[in-house]
């Protein structure tokens, strides 16, 4: 077990003489070492080799559902991908309108990049994200200048992101507060701000899309409950608010209490204070833990196509449920959109490791 | 104590208007059903169930079959979990390496989508059932499931499986990081000591490194194993007869859908809090015998 | 907080959610003031409601409800379809999601009485069948002994399916799946001996969705009567009956020969008074629903008749190849009987 003594220790060892000396001596320095790197290497090297075969030189290429079906069990069919392609990006959204879906995502993802980049050089450009998830509603949903479009209709990819990005958004101010009252000298407040958190952090997903899906509705006259995507927004951004109020609260625990005390020295109020002095930096150290929150998020959008909105998930059902010719390819499907949700969840990440880097401005 | 009796008032309006509104529309109401005959089968489980007995049966049917699949997953994700998790901090640059691309490529996929695969594997590719594989007397498998034991040994469907599978796997992920942070928080001077005892590195690992980690690993990881607990509801997406499958059919029988999911959330809610308390025991222990 | 003010609260709360003795009859209003009529179809079951790759839906509950449009609003497309999940039904036609539910649903004495429900009638008599592939040799539902049989679940389905299986000793195992094109896909890999839905999903389902539709078999039983039919929200009687008397009258329009082709002609020219009530020519019945007289012709001339409307959805020439059989009329040895527009 010698292999697996860990690199980390306070005072690292110094560089041995060659960098590659060292890694020679890691990869095959002793014996329980050669095993391990065999095994990896025979492993990955067997997976790798089938994968390669499968989906490269046996594949399919072509959209011919004849060839694929001849292929099938030894090359991938890579064609199921060119005829499907448009009903798993962007689900049974009207084909005249594709303009104005793909339109609309592109300004909703530069509405967010904008407010997560430059946001800490100047908060007005938190309005990005706001203005980013209006151009796309504005554009996808119809609206002044454009035939409207049910949102039962959006679906694909663009649906994902903007189920991701106004959910983060409704959920931020909500998990503050929430975040706050638990804080609160007030102990009324601050329970029932802890059993909302509790209560909704003991719960999964699937009852609460239920209740945005089919209980919400019956509290409300008939006629008058909002729009199914609507319910099932805020219901994503009370579920995520309870998740990220315990990520705000722990930063705002970061503070020292000395700066609560120095903002009330100069006069400020309770408000204030949090306002000016203590959120900036209690945010500031929740970035890190915020960005889990958020990809948990956009890999949690995937839940709603159980209350039937096909997002990206749902749409690769979808496109394959209801065609025999081309149902018995899924796994490619799942592949590609397995690798479109790796994508943006590892450029999330990338993305806020390279946010925290402000934190030193402070 | 004003605000307390407002939320009370809150909630008791709030159920009123909506009994209200049903009664007015003519929906029946009420928790009576659930002493009513279910009059569904439930395909698999470790509790017999039939459909003459009543709802609330059908309801801790499901209950112990969200149970069933829990708990092997959760075994499965701990020992997956460590072993990635320990890999992860090789000095072995290969094993390190196809450790973290496990970790990536696990976490950054919804587990949605990785079940689905897991129970489309397992369906497309198994033999049919009148042609099962399998050795002899060990194991059999086909697309009916996997049989322990040979022929008439349990019957492992492939929903559970794909359920049990995809569970574990999603969540050893998560369950490597925390080994890691944990293995991470071991002061150096710990390792130092170990090593000028001269103490094997099995041993290293085994009596100074993994029991103070893992000491440390405790309250996260039962995070993780809530998380694992509350997950295991998406198996109504692939027909394995859990809690919420079972509440799904319940809905649809009886019509009482405001009911059925004040059951299903409540009992989730009794799971994720006594995991909860479970994992704090354990780890109240754990400090106390760590001294 | 005093007690004046914490009830003046709830009363302004109660507002908020709306005051239910205030919507009876509003059902038929909001359809007039939207000008659209809010349709929950199925998410695909073909034949009976599917959507094309450009949105267009068809299907027999798709043409019911563009009917039911032209006879209120004048205009055949003035409709909203929303495709719902099993699941979803009831609660989006409690809660006014969907002003018509017509998703191939029921009608059963449950669903009438406990779910604030009124059936408008009987649109497709079905049964409850099963399903196997045609390798498997089995020849009776009864030779289905400890096998697994694909269920969507949500349905009347998964208690005929234990019903039978106890009646008949065969201990069949249900694999519930809580969407169609799961069931259907599990069905295909070959999870299941046996796939069970009612007659006519099973035809869809082999005729459209399996690869060769030959290798796959609909055993002769039927273990259940499954009449299948929109329903609206009780409430609105207005409503109700138009919904009702929509299909009654395309019902007899096939019955006395009025097809989408010749109702012009036969409102201009046709003698027999029954054509001249149906189609308001020589009687204004639809003013005794609130409507005006041509609501009838309207919808004949936007759909077809029932025959027309079966024939091209699901009729032995569709995709579907169903027979009529008692989906005929009455006079055919069916039994199809509407009661008389008069």
């Amino acid at each position: 077990m010698a292999a697996v003594r860990p690199i980390v220790s306070a005072r690292a060892k110094p560089a041995g003489p060659s960098a590659w000396s060292s890694w020679r001596r890691h990869v095959a320095g002793s014996p329980t070492q050669v095993v391990l790197t065999l095994l990896v290497v025979a492993v990955a090297g067997w997976a790798l080799a089938h994968f390669l075969q499968w989906a490269v030189l046996d594949a399919v290429w072509q959209p011919d559902a004849d060839r694929c079906q001849a292929a099938r069990g030894t090359g991938a069919c890579w064609g199921v991908v060119a005829e499907k392609w448009r009903l798993v990006l962007l689900g049974r959204y009207p084909v005249d309108g594709t303009w104005r879906i793909v339109t609309g995502s592109i300004a909703l993802l530069a509405g967010v990049a904008a407010s997560l980049w430059l946001a800490p050089r100047s908060p007005r450009w938190l309005l990005a994200w706001p203005s980013g998830l209006l151009v796309f509603a504005w554009l996808a949903g119809g609206g002044p200048g454009l035939e409207a479009v049910p949102t039962d209709l959006w679906g694909g990819l663009p649906l994902t992101l903007f189920l991701t990005a106004s959910t983060m958004l409704l959920a931020f101010p909500v998990a503050i507060l929430l975040a706050l009252g638990r804080r609160s000298a007030l102990p009324a407040l601050r329970a029932a701000c802890t059993v909302w958190i509790e209560l909704v952090r003991g719960v999964p997903l699937v009852p609460v899309l239920f209740i945005a899906s089919f209980v919400f509705p019956l509290l409300l006259s008939p006629g008058r409950s909002p729009d199914l995507l609507a319910r099932v927004v805020v219901a994503l951004a009370l579920f995520a608010a309870a998740y990220m109020a315990e990520v705000v609260r722990g930063g705002l625990q970061s503070v020292p209490k000395g700066q609560l005390e120095a903002a009330a020295s100069i006069g400020l109020g309770w408000w204030g204070a949090q306002r000016a002095v203590v959120l900036p930096q209690a945010l500031r150290a929740a970035v890190p833990a915020l960005t889990n929150n958020a990809l948990s998020l956009l890999k949690e959008t995937s839940l709603v196509t159980i209350v039937s909105l096909y997002e990206l998930t749902g749409a690769v059902s979808l496109a394959l449920g209801s065609d025999p010719e081309w149902r018995p390819f899924k796994v490619e499907l799942f592949l590609v959109a397995g690798a479109i949700y790796f994508v943006l969840c590892f450029a999330l990440a990338r993305a806020s490791a390279r946010l925290e880097l402000p934190q030193e401005m402070a | 104590m004003v605000l307390v009796l407002a939320l009370v008032a809150a909630l008791w309006l709030l159920a009123s208007v909506t009994a209200d509104h049903m009664r007015a529309r003519g929906i029946r109401s009420g928790f009576d059903f659930l002493l009513d005959p279910a009059g569904f089968d439930i395909g698999e489980g470790w509790l017999a169930f039939e459909p003459s007995q009543p709802y609330w049966r059908a309801f801790l049917a499901g209950l112990v079959n969200t149970i069933r699949a829990a708990v092997p997953a959760l075994v499965g994700c701990s020992l997956l979990g460590l072993l990635v998790g320990v890999g992860r901090l090789s000095s072995n640059p290969l094993v390190r390496g196809a450790c973290r691309a496990w970790i990536e490529v696990v976490r950054n996929v919804p587990l949605l989508l990785q079940l689905l695969a897991w129970y489309l594997v397992l369906t497309e590719f198994l033999p049919g059932a009148d042609e099962p594989g399998g050795w002899a007397g060990i194991a059999q498998w086909s697309k009916a499931g996997l049989a322990l034991g040979g022929e008439g040994g349990p019957l492992l469907s492939p929903e559970y499986l794909a359920l049990v599978i995809g569970l574990a796997v999603y969540t050893s992920a998560y369950v490597a990081e925390v080994v890691r942070a944990g293995v991470q928080a071991v002061p150096a001077g710990q390792w130092e000591a170990a090593a000028a005892l001269g103490l094997p590195a099995r041993v290293e690992w085994r009596e100074v490194v993994l029991p103070q980690a893992m000491r440390l690993a405790i309250p996260p990881l039962a995070n993780q194993y809530i998380n694992l607990v509350k997950n295991s509801s998406l198996a109504v997406a692939i027909g394995y007869p859990d809690l919420v499958s079972i509440a799904n059919t319940a809905i649809n029988q009886s019509g009482r859908a405001v009911e059925c999911i004040a059951v299903l959330a409540a009992v989730y809610l009794l799971l994720s809090l006594s995991t909860a308390f479970g994992m704090d025991r354990f780890n109240r222990r754990a400090l106390r015998h760590g001294g | 907080m005093t007690f004046r003010s914490l009830s003046r609260w709830l009363l302004a709360a109660s507002f908020a959610f709306g005051a239910h003795a205030a919507w009876a009859g509003k059902t038929l209003d909001g359809i007039k003031s939207k000008g659209q009529l809010a349709c929950g179809v199925s998410s695909g079951v073909a034949g009976f409601s599917q959507a094309d790759g450009s949105g267009r839906w068809s299907g027999l509950d798709v043409d019911y409800c563009r009917a039911l449009a032209a006879a209120i609003l004048g205009d055949a497309n003035k409709v909203r379809f929303v495709p719902l999940v099993s699941q979803q039904r009831f609660a989006a036609i409690q809660s006014g999601e969907v002003d018509i539910l017509a998703r191939n649903t029921t009608w059963t004495l449950t669903r009438d009485a406990s779910l604030g429900l009124h059936f408008v009638g009987i649109l497709y008599i079905d049964g409850q069948g099963f399903m196997v592939p045609a390798k498997s040799k089995v020849k009776s539902a009864r030779q289905l002994k400890n096998t697994t049989v694909c269920v969507q679940s949500g349905t009347t389905t998964e208690k005929n399916l234990s019903e039978f299986s106890r009646a008949n000793n065969l201990n069949l195992r249900p694999v519930v799946f809580e969407k169609f094109e799961a069931a259907n896909a599990a069905y295909f890999s070959g999870r299941c001996a046996a796939y069970t839905t009612d007659a006519s999903g099973l035809a869809s389902v082999r005729n459209k969705e399996a690869k060769t539709p030959a290798d796959h078999v609909i055993l002769p039983e039927l273990i259940s009567k499954e009449p299948l039919g929109p329903a609206v929200r009780r409430g609105d009687d207005e409503f109700f009956t138009i919904a009702r008397w929509v299909l009654f009258g395309l019902q007899e329009a096939e019955e006395l020969g009025v097809t989408q082709a010749n109702v012009e002609a036969m409102q201009k020219k046709a003698r027999d008074p029954q054509v001249g009530r149906l189609l308001g020519t020589t009687e204004d019945m639809g003013k005794l629903l609130g409507l005006d007289k041509d609501w009838l012709a309207r919808a004949v001339k936007a759909t077809g008749n029932y025959g027309e409307i079966f024939e091209r959805n699901v009729g032995p020439k569709s995709p579907l190849g169903l027979p009529r059989g008692s989906n005929n009329l009455w006079t055919k040895g069916g039994l199809v009987y509407a009661p008389p527009v008069r």
